[in-house]
């Protein structure tokens, strides 16, 4: 299941689409799972009245873990060693999201081999949603 | 987010990955996972975060008897807003939003397995914001340890509180 770097090269990129219409209660699976209750995810009285949003959204975190599948899927399980994000839009229901991994780095440190990657989740309107790197042990 | 005993248990991997809509047989079938090279159900990339289930004092999860922030008879349970409490965590209260999260693996997280949530002391720091006003940020480091002590994820969160309600443009 793992990956060698010989089979990795500079600017290999894999597109995804990890999420079509992402629907309410999807966002209600996650908070249940994650234990984030926060109303502004899952109740649409209190989201549009108090906090002034046209709707309920994603957590951030839900897309992290989407766009995350797209990394895990390709380097294979227990092989991420850095996944960091920065949350750069909101998510609403309805949304359609694309992620799209580039290998930007491959090095060896210590005698083990390193992928480095980009990783950008954009929406329905090619807008990042999520941008970030990642770094995965190759064989 | 410190937390003394975080169980990470399988039925709890299940739940999370079929959340993130991630159907990787490494997550939800041990007959599978045995066969693979961690040898065992791991956990997702981002599970750690749901260590919230397990903080008696976690603000974003309702408590009996007492006031909830969400609607009910009314838009909310509570007289006035809340007040963000600096989270980067879980992303903080109303008016906290999570702007980063980043995670450094040590090695991989099995089913099983019990951590403890260390939490580093936090930072903070402004900055003026070009639509809404100052931005406060906070950023809280946890150490997922294992109770022996055994560091297993590194995990940094990045919370931001605007002063005021951002322009919708």
């Amino acid at each position: 299941m793992s990956l060698r770097a010989s089979e990795l090269k500079v600017g290999d990129s894999r597109e995804v689409v990890i999420v079509d219409d992402l629907s309410r209660t999807q966002i209600v699976m996650y908070a249940g799972a994650s234990g984030d209750y926060n109303p502004l995810h899952t109740d649409d009285k209190f989201t549009q009245e108090i906090a002034g949003y046209p709707s309920v959204f994603a957590h951030g975190m839900l897309s992290m873990g989407m766009t995350g599948r797209v990394l895990t899927d390709w380097v294979g399980d227990g092989r991420l060693t850095k996944y960091g994000v920065r949350f750069t839009k909101q998510v609403f229901p309805g949304a359609t999201l694309t992620t799209t991994a580039t290998v930007e780095a491959i090095r060896n440190e210590g005698g083990v081999n390193y992928a480095d990657f980009t990783v950008v989740t954009k929406d329905q309107d090619g807008d990042p949603v999520v941008t970030g790197t990642a770094t995965a042990r190759l064989d | 987010m410190a937390v003394d005993r975080f169980p990470v248990e399988a039925s709890h991997i299940l739940m999370f990955a079929r959340s993130i809509g991630d159907t990787n047989p490494i997550y939800a079938d041990e007959e599978y996972a045995r066969k693979t090279e961690v040898g065992a159900i791991i956990a997702p990339p981002t599970f750690v975060q749901a260590s919230a289930q397990f903080d008696d004092e976690y603000p974003l999860r309702p408590v009996p008897g007492k006031p909830w922030f969400g609607s009910g008879k009314e838009a909310t349970g509570l007289k006035k807003d809340p007040k963000g409490d600096g989270g980067g965590g879980g992303g903080g209260n109303g008016g906290v939003l999570h702007a980063e999260q980043h995670y450094e693996y040590h090695r991989p997280l099995r089913a099983g397995e019990v951590l403890k949530a260390v939490p580093l002391p936090p930072k903070s720091w402004e900055k003026e914001g070009r639509r809404g006003g100052k931005l406060h940020f906070t950023e809280n480091t946890i150490e997922y340890r294992t109770l022996d002590g055994e560091l297993v994820v590194t995990a940094r969160g990045v919370g931001v509180r605007t002063e005021k309600v951002v322009e919708q443009k």
